[in-house]
């Protein structure tokens, strides 16, 4: 198997309206993980597996195509998450 | 919300010896001018914060700072007031004049602070109103870090205070290749990477906040001996040391090499050489209660601390850590109570 740094395979809330996509290339400009890439002048989602779930793309999308369950990728703030609701703070950063 | 700071002296637990002393006048008033010089004090300020000694108020003041001697026309970039963060900031601004503006994240680091909303859109316009920097740079432009893209939103900023937000590169060390681009950052500019060094850099804040969990297991177990053998011998604790050091230690080491994604399972794998190791040499005449004890808790500790790195990685989402805590919580449990049951029925039989 291939030397990786991704996480679980196809768990990622990540979506892209491609009808709403203006083609600004914003959010190829903002993902710190190579996500996404411009094709045909509209931005496709190339690489899922990849995604943090950083909302970085959602946020600053002028089209609002991009939409994402957005958080910190972090055990004990998703269980904090779980236990007492909400998207869970840690205290670690 | 002018800087308070001055004169080099340290106020409010503020850090401030990056100061020069010196001050540059303004439209927007005076600002502190600071060295772009990294002084072994620095050195062990970022050392002390590594290993958890002041990291939560390892901060600078928040507010308006000058490198060499800028003008209305340099670039103003904007940062967190993580001492850590604006270390790599001002260092990255060596040989140019340029502004930085120092937004109030609470001491914590622009990701992190990006991700809480304190390094976010709405403290970026308030600072940015607050210390009149539409007097102060003439091309109303700020630059702020890309990994703080998940706390603001360029097009507010720009729509309800007139700045334009240009995403820098992700490292700050990259900057003056930015700058040098045409404000243009290439792809490999743009990715956040996870190598060997920087996995090993934030392995000592793990092993401090590992400490507290792990001096009450190895409590546990001494008193296991006590009720034994009446004394202590190292033979149960060696083990249990040796698992917490695998999750914590050996596996974000190991991380990309080992070839499966789940942490918690990296953990187990790593976890199982334990008690195989042991049990194979300095425990080798232990009873099969030891042995299943063994097989049963070490993986799920060096399992449990591997899956707690997820929050120093640069790579998981909270989605995969909720799929995994899911599946791995509930064995975890049962591993747990099965060994312990196993372990204390051992003392009284």
């Amino acid at each position: 198997m291939k030397l990786t740094a991704q996480h679980l395979k196809n768990v990622s809330t990540l979506s892209l309206d491609a009808e709403r996509c203006v083609g600004c290339g914003m959010c190829l400009t903002v993902c710190p993980r190579g996500v996404l890439e411009m094709r045909d002048g509209r931005a496709k989602v190339a690489d899922s597996d990849s995604c943090i779930e950083c909302g970085a793309c959602a946020l600053n999308c002028p089209a609002s195509a991009l939409s994402v369950h957005p958080g910190a990728g972090c055990a004990a703030a998703v269980i904090s998450g779980l236990l007492f609701g909400g998207d869970g703070e840690c205290k670690c950063c | 919300m002018s800087p308070s700071t001055c004169c080099g002296e340290k106020k409010s637990g503020m850090l401030s010896r990056f100061l020069t002393g010196k001050m540059i006048e303004t439209p927007a008033g005076e600002v502190p001018i600071v060295s772009t010089k990294y002084t072994w004090r620095d050195v062990l300020g970022t050392w002390r914060a590594r290993w958890g000694i002041n990291r939560m108020n390892y901060r600078v003041e928040p507010g308006l700072y000058a490198v060499g001697s800028p003008d209305e026309n340099s670039p103003l970039f904007a940062g967190a007031n993580y001492k850590m963060s604006f270390d790599c900031l001002r260092r990255a601004l060596s040989g140019l004049d340029a502004w930085i503006l120092v937004l109030d994240t609470g001491g914590v680091n622009v990701w992190c602070a990006a991700g809480k909303g304190t390094f976010g859109t709405q403290n970026l316009m308030k600072s940015i109103a607050a210390l009149k920097l539409n007097r102060l740079v003439a091309h109303r432009t700020v630059i702020v870090p890309q990994l703080g893209a998940s706390g603001v939103s360029g097009r507010e900023v720009q729509a309800r205070v007139g700045f334009s937000v240009i995403f820098g590169p992700v490292r700050a060390a990259d900057i003056p290749a930015f700058l040098k681009n045409g404000m243009e950052a290439t792809p490999e500019m743009r990715r956040v990477r996870f190598d060997l060094p920087e996995r090993a850099a934030v392995i000592p804040v793990d092993l401090v906040q590992a400490m507290s969990a792990t001096i009450k297991a190895l409590g546990f177990l001494f008193l296991l001996d006590i009720l034994r053998i009446g004394g202590f011998t190292p033979q149960n604790t060696t083990p249990a040391l040796l698992a917490v050091l695998t999750g914590v230690v050996l596996v974000p080491l190991i991380l990309p090499f080992m070839p499966v994604r789940s942490f918690a399972l990296k953990g187990a794998i790593a976890g199982l050489a334990v008690p195989v190791f042991c049990y194979a040499t300095f425990r080798s005449a232990a009873s099969w209660r030891e042995v299943a004890a063994g097989f049963l808790l070490l993986p799920v500790v060096a399992s449990w601390f591997a899956l707690n790195f997820t929050g120093s990685t640069t790579f998981t989402s909270p989605s995969g850590v909720n799929r995994e805590l899911k599946i791995a919580l509930p064995l975890y449990l049962a591993a747990a109570v099965a060994g312990s049951v196993i372990l204390i029925s051992g003392v009284f039989s």
